[in-house]
């Protein structure tokens, strides 16, 4: 008899919860895991495989722990995935692998998620196995950028045995994993272990450089890289264009969000750098940026949090748990709501003007686009503005790189193995897509990882054979 | 770690650093800044270059003792000791051309930033004028550098302890007024930097200024620096540091300039009394 229902992963109560920047969800113990995997079917057609983006054999390391053989899980999800313990706490899997569970059908889908953290967690209580790294090629690639992308791109190509350099424009490595999202979804200290595994392995990291600036692709060809993968992430915070937005009290979400995580904004004087959070705070957006945002704001203090989104709650883009987390924790959404301008009180952001919308025909994203209500005008007092609809490419890159092209939204142009316009210049993650999610920024490393070694092989293939033959 | 090399005392409450910093000092050009982190704890502060040696590989720093922070760079750190981060260059470089007549404004800390914008101009075959101010004559420096650059110089103190008693737009106008000027740069307080621009504005003669913006992480990435330029909100750290003064929305950016002001008096006074304790 299959239990119908997840084994539920125990939390954090909502009340305490607000109150501290601590992880949220406790994950499993050995038991909880176990039974868990007892649920999963092992289906000889894994439907959940090709649902994962770096196809996991996820049978396998269930069954393993089934078995009881935790180190033999984590070995099975380390062959595709170098960063487990990131992708079991921040992966949409309720759209990815568990959306496709054989067992979903009936019943609730296996947790994936909640097992690929249980066994990630056990490793490293238990002793972290680097995975071996190949006999060194001679060859030098350049990794610009150190979050999700970069670090997946730099893993792999280290582990073919090539010398990998990772440029990070920030004083911390990581990316979005440390500036974006928050401790009490991805504690720091867990991306800064797998960092720390990475440089073990012998990837050496160059804080404080920004490409494009402090040196550019074609002095990184200059000094030697025979390959350089871009992984420079999101860019430009989005801003609505709408009056009164640059009073003070208003934020974009990489700002509050960079404030409080990358420079513990909430640890304010111990640590320098301020962040004002007001009683009333209102986010504008309606994705897991908006989500975080939120949900920070709580735990900084804020008495009410308004989440305004102008559809509605099914077409939210945040996470389902996310929006469950948000809600338990006391924030309110505000649907079909547009803000049309701020309004001030001696400089300060004091309220919001907003309009109701419904929803008309579907847009070219295929969810129906909202139109305002005339006259439905209403304004909500508040104290910050958090604006969370997105991030434009940073032209940075493309604009000093000689050949390298970018579509018309200003993402770099690279085919799905990551072959950018330029020879031997490879991109993926964010400034390829736009802002999507860590495990599809790390997809793309993977697969430019792959698509890097194959091009140092074929290009290079002379030195490469004198470098193998003097071996 | 970036290693500072030389410390020097320019007046009360400001301090000249040379720091290691080879990839910034290689790029250097002028108009550029760098991001500034002390320690572990600290907050990252977008400070001007004001000079840099590639052969050397440093960079010069000219920070006003102000908040926490720069209080602290003054206070405790000296030569030999390391900041933990320094980036850049960030910012676009200013634009230098043979213009012809140039006058650049340096108005009290401005005058480090203003110094490379004007040897650039000179070695561009401009003529160029100077002017530089400061509250009172300690608060003064670099004028021998100055004088090497400029082919003529104009100084102000506001209390008439050096130069001229009164404030830099006061030989600006008068210059404006006297000869065909191409363009004025102007670096100091925002506040005079916004006279100095009006002053230019009744003349027509263009003018630029670099605003020195609060920032986060100085590339782009949290619009916090962000100012209002002909309507338009502009990041001062990737669309500038330098922007048309005419187009500057002043008064926004004075306000944002002040949007910690509580925080950032609360941490300076913090950090005086735990210092004064320890005495």
């Amino acid at each position: 008899m299959i239990r119908p229902t997840q084994v539920p992963m125990r939390e954090q109560e909502p009340w305490a919860r607000i109150r501290n920047f601590e992880e949220v969800p406790f994950g499993y113990e050995p038991e909880e895991a176990v039974a868990e995997a007892e649920r999963c079917l092992q289906c000889k057609k894994a439907p959940c495989i090709p649902g994962c983006p770096v196809q996991i054999d996820i049978p396998k390391f269930i069954r393993e722990i089934r078995e009881g053989d935790f180190r033999a899980a984590i070995r099975t999800i380390k062959e595709m995935n170098n960063l487990p313990a990131i992708c079991g706490r921040v992966c949409p899997q309720e759209t990815q692998c568990q959306a496709v569970c054989t067992l979903g059908k009936k019943h609730e889908p296996v947790a994936i998620g909640r097992l690929e953290r249980f066994v990630a967690d056990w490793e490293y209580e238990h002793g972290v196995e680097l995975p071996p790294v190949g006999q060194p090629t001679g060859f030098r690639v350049a990794v610009v950028g150190s979050g999700p992308a970069g670090l997946t791109c730099a893993a792999d190509l280290r582990r073919l045995g090539h010398a990998v350099t990772m440029f990070e424009a920030l004083h911390e490595p990581g990316g979005v994993l440390m500036y974006g999202i928050p401790e009490f979804r991805l504690p720091k200290r867990i991306v800064l272990a797998e960092i720390e595994n990475l440089l073990r392995m012998g990837v050496e990291l160059r804080l404080n450089v920004v490409v494009g600036r402090t040196l550019t692709v074609d002095e990184l060809f200059a000094l030697g890289y025979h390959a350089v993968f871009v992984g420079s992430g999101a860019g430009l915070p989005k801003f609505l264009g709408i009056p009164g937005e640059n009073l003070i009290g208003v934020y974009s979400a990489n700002e509050f969000l960079t404030r409080t995580n990358l420079m513990r904004a909430y640890l304010f004087p111990e640590y320098d750098t301020p962040i004002k959070v007001g009683k009333t705070v209102a986010v504008v957006g309606g994705g897991n940026v908006a989500m975080d945002a939120a949900r920070t704001a709580l735990r900084l203090g804020a008495e009410k949090v308004m989440v305004l989104y102008r559809r509605t709650e099914a077409e939210m883009p945040a996470r389902r748990e996310e929006i469950h987390h948000a809600k338990e924790e006391g924030v309110e959404f505000h649907f079909l709501v547009n803000p049309l301008r701020f309004l001030d009180s001696g400089g300060r952001v004091s309220a919001v003007e907003c309009i109701r919308m419904e929803l008309g025909e579907p847009d070219e994203s295929g969810r129906r686009r909202p139109v305002p209500l005339p006259g439905s005008n209403f304004v909500l007092p508040v104290e910050t503005v958090i604006v969370a609809i997105g991030n434009d490419p940073h032209p940075l890159i493309p604009r000093t790189t000689p050949g390298l092209a970018v579509t018309k939204h200003g993402t770099l142009v690279a085919d799905a193995e990551g072959r950018t316009t330029r020879e031997g210049v490879f991109a993926g993650g964010d400034i390829v897509t736009g802002a999507a999610t860590v495990i599809s920024a790390m997809g793309a490393g993977k697969r430019a990882a792959q698509a890097i070694h194959e091009y140092l092989l074929s290009r290079y293939r002379q030195k490469a054979a004198t470098f193998l033959k003097r071996r | 770690m970036y290693r500072i090399v030389r410390k020097k005392e320019l007046g009360p409450n400001l301090v000249e650093l040379e720091v290691e910093a080879p990839l910034v000092a290689v790029k250097a050009q002028p108009g550029q800044f760098v991001i500034v982190r002390l320690h572990e704890k600290g907050e990252r502060i977008p400070l001007t270059l004001a000079d840099w040696d590639a052969q050397r590989g440093t960079i010069t720093l000219v920070a006003q003792m102000l908040g926490k922070t720069t209080y602290q760079l003054g206070l405790e750190y000296g030569e030999g000791d390391c900041l933990q981060d320094v980036v850049g260059p960030l910012g676009n470089p200013s634009e230098i051309e043979l213009y012809g007549t140039v006058v650049v404004v340096g108005g009290g800390v401005g005058i480090a930033p203003i110094y490379p914008i004007a040897r650039a101009l000179r070695e561009a075959g401009n003529t160029v004028i100077g002017v530089v101010g400061a509250r009172t004559k300690a608060l003064l420096f670099w004028l021998d550098r100055m004088e090497q650059i400029c082919h003529e110089l104009h100084v102000t103190t506001d209390d008439g302890s050096h130069g001229r008693k009164g404030v830099v737009t006061e030989p600006l106008r008068a210059i404006l007024a006297a000869r065909k000027v191409a363009r004025v740069w102007a670096i100091g307080p925002a506040i005079m930097m916004k006279f100095a621009t009006q002053t230019a504005q009744e003349f027509a003669v263009p003018i630029i200024v670099s605003l020195n913006t609060i920032m986060v992480d100085g590339t782009g990435m949290c619009g916090g620096c962000r100012v209002e330029v002909q309507g338009q909100a502009r990041f001062a750290c990737v669309d500038g540091p330098e922007f048309d003064g005419t187009q500057v929305h002043w008064d926004l950016l004075l306000a944002r300039l002040g949007a910690y002001k509580e925080e950032e008096r609360c941490a300076l006074e913090q950090y005086l009394a735990v210092k004064e304790g320890r005495r």
